[in-house]
């Protein structure tokens, strides 16, 4: 698959998400949450992109719009087709027809391993499911082709899975088994939703290393939603930090994570916990929790939080994602275009050393 | 001081059972660690290790088909197993404390959080508080674990998540315990106020000395947050020492497996050494060492023989036949 990297797989201009607040039965709603706003980034082959952020961040609904699992209130995403080679517009999608053949390229993998299983369905019954949807085979080649994808995900010897039921498998047993079922599409593209943040810490580092190979063995590119920077560090080539339904800064992962130029990604990254007692903590420089963007002036989304707001934070709208400088865009008015800080003192941040 | 003074806890060859109707479960198996006063211990495993259930049945609150099959929890001398339920009711809040993980789910929505946290004082105090005095006691705790005074009359609602685990915590206080124990404290929540809450916590057991039983299952907390701990595995403690020493060098082979799986977004990106297989049955425990189906250097004798907890440096033990066996350094994956 090499020969496709740096191709364009997934492309989002300005994506926007409104969820309407009821205000009783026959009462239009005035106000909305902007649970993602404007949101763009691309998603070249081969290359996966961490989605990080807090709870109510936009992250997860980001996602699910991809999968057209939820309608964009506005806003633009293609996705390459894995068997023409074509951009398809998702949010244009009407027909089933088209929504069938959408979902031939692109797949999901969800959070929980318990909830996202028909328990009464057999292995075999769910791993098929998306080949019996499309029509795909007849039913020994399906049989082959789960035997084969339950080898792949590591369940061996797969035939005594077949037809055992989802209650008789463990929790990273699952998650293989969700896996197995998003990959037998021989999709390119699949939005993996905290895939290992149920798990054991011992099973997580597992599925996660069979997703990074199923990934280099099979081509998939993947949008990988967590708010554990540490995993999205292992898993992701880029990452894209979230906050209220905007991203903040986004850049290749190491570079994100030597040189966070946003104060909130500083912030996220101070107060991870690392695995060192002998660690000391850079103080985290901002307080509270996430509240929820309802009717957001306009103006920086950060402001509330922000220790470093000036007047032009106040007065401006909330500013733009651009360049500051090697591929590492920033969503701030106190970063130059050089990537240089302008606002007021910060505290040490090393976490190289 | 003896020993037996300066610690503020000590749980000797612990045992407890579930029973079930596939069999017994084999949940706790023979426990034992001691907590020295105004130190924070922290237990850490997987799901299903144990380490909920040694906590509950520290502070008499196991489920109904929990069995305790033997050993001793000491609290300042007082064998808390000897106790009746009501006995040990009266220990709860004013002996030992618990913040739950979801503790800040447990609020009743139609009190005040102030009245909530009145009530406990009014049922542990002795005598009763008056209406000032436990005023003034909350607002002194709300002001410790950073919550305005003006919260005190208001509801839960109005709260948010971090702002409901910092009012437990107060709640938890309320009757100066000697001990609290902390189950997932933050596990629900962002990472921010989590950091949040951990500094709390922290500031809790320097400034006022008190004792802390930290569970997490994130080995990452416990080394921001703990002086001491230990590694459970299948209802084993497998390995117990300074929480320096075990992440300067971890002795025991599952110890070292889960140190060297765990992500960090600190120093160079490492290669992770997965962890292969899953925890036990504990319907049917491994025999011998209960780590063995998953141990790389496991041997015949682990298989057939249990290994008892020996101390390998001074405060340093371990349950293991072949510590030699494991390298100095964290295990590296291969990259495939």
């Amino acid at each position: 698959m090499s020969e496709q990297n740096g191709q364009i797989r997934v492309k989002v201009d300005g994506l926007r998400k409104l969820f309407p607040i009821s205000k009783g039965l026959f009462r239009k709603s005035t106000d909305f949450v902007y649970a993602v706003d404007d949101v763009s980034f691309e998603i070249k082959a081969g290359e996966s992109l961490g989605l990080v952020g807090e709870s109510g961040c936009g992250k997860t609904t980001t996602g699910r719009m991809l999968v057209k699992l939820d309608d964009a209130t506005d806003g633009e995403v293609h996705i390459r087709n894995a068997g023409t080679d074509e951009m398809i517009e998702v949010m244009s999608i009407q027909s089933k027809v088209d929504q069938k053949e959408f979902r031939k390229s692109v797949q999901m993998i969800f959070q929980d391993p318990y909830e996202s299983m028909n328990p009464r369905r057999t292995i075999f019954d769910i791993v098929a499911e998306p080949l019996s949807v499309q029509g795909i085979g007849t039913t020994e080649e399906r049989e082959q082709r789960v035997v084969d994808l339950l080898r792949l995900v590591g369940l061996t010897p797969p035939e005594p899975f077949l037809f055992r039921y989802p209650h008789e498998l463990s929790g990273g047993q699952r998650q293989r088994i969700a896996i197995a079922r998003a990959l037998v599409m021989e999709p390119t593209f699949v939005v993996a939703d905290e895939p290992t943040s149920m798990l054991d810490v011992s099973i997580r580092i597992s599925i996660m290393r069979l997703m990074l190979e199923l990934a280099e063995k099979l081509g998939v590119t993947y949008l990988y939603i967590t708010h554990d920077l540490a995993v999205a560090r292992y898993m992701c080539d880029k990452i894209a930090v979230m906050y209220l339904g905007k991203i903040v800064e986004m850049g290749p992962t190491e570079s994100l994570l030597e040189n966070p130029m946003h104060p909130y990604t500083r912030a996220l990254l101070s107060a991870v916990p690392v695995p060192d007692p002998s660690y000391r903590r850079p103080q985290v420089e901002i307080e509270g929790g996430v509240a929820r963007a309802i009717n957001p002036p306009d103006q920086c989304r950060f402001l509330q939080r922000c220790p470093f707001a000036v007047d032009q934070c106040r007065n401006d709208p909330h500013p733009d994602l651009y360049e500051r400088g090697g591929d590492h865009q920033v969503a701030c008015h106190l970063v130059t275009s050089e990537g240089n800080w302008v606002g007021g003192e910060r505290v040490e941040l090393d976490l190289r050393s | 001081m003896t020993a037996h003074e300066s610690n503020i806890l000590e749980v000797n060859n612990l045992v407890m059972n579930y029973e079930t109707k596939e069999g017994m479960v084999s949940a706790v198996q023979d426990v034992s660690f001691s907590l020295p006063r105004g130190h924070s211990l922290g237990l850490v495993g997987e799901s299903g290790c144990g380490k909920t259930s040694v906590a509950l049945t520290l502070i008499g609150l196991q489920a109904n088909n929990a069995k305790v099959l033997g050993g001793e929890v000491l609290l300042d001398g007082d064998d808390l197993l000897e106790l009746d339920k009501e006995q040990m009711r009266l220990r709860r809040w004013t002996d030992v404390s618990m913040v739950f993980q979801g503790a800040m789910n447990s609020w009743n929505p139609v009190y005040t959080v102030g009245e909530q946290i009145r009530e406990a004082m009014d049922i542990h105090w002795d005598p009763k508080p008056s209406a000032a005095e436990a005023r003034a006691k909350t607002e002194e705790l709300f002001g410790l674990v950073g919550i305005n005074a003006d919260m005190i009359d208001r509801y839960p609602h109005e709260f948010s998540g971090g702002m409901k685990q910092r009012a437990v915590i107060a709640m938890a206080l309320s009757c100066d315990p000697k001990l609290i124990i902390a189950d997932e404290p933050t596990t629900a929540l962002d990472v921010i106020v989590q950091e949040q809450i951990l500094e709390e916590l922290r500031k809790i057991q320097h400034d006022l000395g008190m004792s802390i039983i930290y569970i997490s299952h994130d080995i990452a907390v416990i080394a921001e947050i703990t002086d001491l701990m230990g590694v459970m595995y299948a209802g084993k403690l497998v390995e117990i020492g300074s929480t320096k020493d075990i992440f300067a060098r971890p002795r025991h082979p599952y110890a070292w497996l889960i140190l060297s799986s765990t992500p960090s977004v600190t120093g160079p990106r490492r290669q992770l050494a997965p962890l292969e297989g899953e925890p036990p049955n504990l319907l049917d425990p491994p025999s011998g060492c209960r780590v063995h189906p998953r141990c790389p250097f496991a041997t015949e004798k682990c298989v057939n023989e249990e290994p008892p907890l020996v101390e390998v440096e001074s405060g340093h033990s371990i349950a293991c036949w072949n510590p030699e066996q494991v390298p100095v350094g964290l295990a590296v994956g291969s990259s495939e």
